[in-house]
């Protein structure tokens, strides 16, 4: 691992703590890219240390202020529950026992303007790192450190093949690809973090394939 | 190559290149990073400019921290410096700004994490005092958190900076290191100097346990990173005054790191322990969390 003397100095970010605010504005970030901006409400379910402390920390705001659409450093977070309401998002918050999770894990549920609805799990896990542990009930892990595809297709021989020849077809790098099933032929995903951004085309090309069901394409965290 | 994976590393590369501990640091991350040194220098100043800024808005009199513990202390400290005070002016004002800093990190303002968000204060407490009574320009500030970064890289890269894995020895310890070598660089001591004043401040606060009340970065986390810019000041000055560390540097990352595996997570950022669990501060985690 190689660390970067800003890794040390940084990030720069609205206090009091890396993995209870920043991490938390992040997981709202990440939730507001897989739902669009169209909100009209937000529940937040908070398990661990996040469930404890929240308040004091100020993790609410963080999380809200990241639905918002806020950015680590921007000091309006502060004010996340007046914006929300200025801009009629109604927001909710909930303590949860999700089990054996991460400490700091926070489950998102939102309803879009068009009563539409999605969900995001994420955890932070220090630093402002984050990992996002699952998006609409499908189990994904990624960080949103980078031009995050999600394939969901069908567990058969030539699929993954497929993916990877389009993305390198496109000179797009793959730097992880993971892979989840949870029967052998049944519905499976891959999760694809690349160095390039992924465009509409990729996007097509990949939907002409018969065994790729869905794709989701989700840009990187700031 | 201007790689460096340890002190050792890094002292033969500067003597290689008849330079100092910035000069390697920087050179090094152009190599890491692919950036341009001028890139470089200017997040630095971004960074420095941002530190600058939490220190300002936490001498205001009347900040309060979300959890209602801290609040206008650093206001407070600042005054009485002016004052006859005990102790050098110096390190008055230094304390005051790492007050400043980590009263606005709980108050939800904006700071640079240096290395932690819970000890932000440290080392731009003691390099915004030593550029006043120094009068360094921007470069030479720069220069100074180069190798205060320098530190803390090798720190993180073989041990942690986190309170939850190293306690607050990780945290608050790691970053007097850095703030202690960045004194002496700017004091014109020697690459070695800088070495033996980081070892020493990591030796002063080994096995300092992180035990935020309530869970909060607020107590005793903020009044901790005033005493450790005094700490680190002192390791500076012992440095400079030509006293060695016993142990190497590299020696004392490594036992930071072990010790931070050995202390019982009651003490490592789960407010089992400590200041956690006096009765003022339980009496207190009753109040603010009334459900649990």
């Amino acid at each position: 691992m190689t660390v970067s003397l800003f890794d040390v100095i940084g990030p720069i970010m609205v206090g009091p703590s890396s993995s209870h605010t920043a991490g938390a504005i992040r997981l709202g970030n990440m939730a507001r890219k897989v739902s669009g901006e169209a909100i009209q409400a937000v529940k937040f379910y908070l398990h661990g240390s996040f469930a404890r402390t929240y308040r004091g920390h100020g993790t609410d705001r963080a999380l809200l202020g990241g639905v918002l659409g806020l950015a680590p450093a921007d000091e309006r977070i502060r004010e996340a529950f007046q914006l929300a309401r200025q801009q009629n998002i109604e927001y909710d918050f909930f303590t949860i026992d999700l089990g054996n999770v991460h400490p700091n894990t926070a489950h998102i549920m939102i309803t879009r303007k068009d009563g539409s609805t999605c969900e995001i799990s994420g955890s932070s896990i220090g630093g402002g790192k984050v990992v996002i542990t699952s998006i609409n009930k499908l189990p994904v892990e990624f960080s949103g450190n980078y031009t995050t595809t999600i394939v969901i297709h069908q567990d058969k021989p030539g699929v993954i093949a497929y993916t990877t020849s389009v993305f390198s077809h496109h000179h797009i790098n793959i730097a992880f690809l993971r892979v989840f099933r949870q029967l052998r032929g049944q519905e499976a995903s891959m999760i694809i973090e690349t160095d390039e951004m992924v465009d509409h085309e990729v996007i097509a090309t990949l939907q002409e394939y018969p065994d790729i069901k869905q794709i989701l394409l989700i840009e990187p965290l700031p | 190559m201007y790689f460096y994976n340890n002190a050792e590393q890094l002292l033969t590369l500067c003597q290689e290149h008849q330079t100092d501990i910035a000069h390697i640091a920087l050179q090094s991350e152009c190599e890491t990073t692919g950036q341009s040194s001028e890139q470089i220098m200017e997040k630095l100043k971004h960074n420095l400019a941002v530190m600058e800024e939490s220190i300002q808005k936490g001498l205001h009199p009347h900040l309060r921290s979300v959890g209602g513990l801290i609040g206008g202390n650093a206001y407070r400290l600042f005054q009485y410096a002016k004052q006859d005070p005990l102790s050098h002016p110096l390190i008055l004002y230094a304390a005051s700004y790492a007050l400043a800093v980590t009263e606005v990190n709980a108050s939800m303002g904006k700071i640079v994490a240096a290395p932690t968000a819970g000890a932000s204060g440290i080392l731009p407490g003691v390099l915004f005092a030593l550029r006043e009574a120094r009068d360094l320009s921007q470069d030479q500030t720069a220069h100074a958190l180069l190798v205060a970064a320098a530190i803390g890289k090798l720190i993180a890269t073989h041990a942690t900076l986190s309170g939850a894995e190293g306690g607050c020895q990780a945290e608050c310890g790691s970053a007097a290191a850095m703030a202690a070598a960045a004194a002496v660089y700017i004091q014109g001591g020697q690459n070695e100097m800088c070495l033996d004043a980081a070892a020493l401040a990591l030796k002063g606060l080994l096995g300092l346990v992180c035990d935020p009340v309530a869970g909060l970065v607020e107590v005793p986390c903020s009044k901790r990173n005033a005493t450790c810019v005094a700490h680190a000041l002192i390791c500076a000055d012992m440095a400079l005054a030509g006293i060695e560390s016993f142990i190497p540097f590299d020696e004392m990352v490594d036992t930071m790191g072990r010790v931070g595996r050995q202390l019982a997570p009651a003490l490592r950022e789960t407010a089992q322990g400590g200041c956690a669990i006096t009765p003022t501060a339980l009496q207190y985690t009753c109040q603010l969390y009334p459900d649990q």
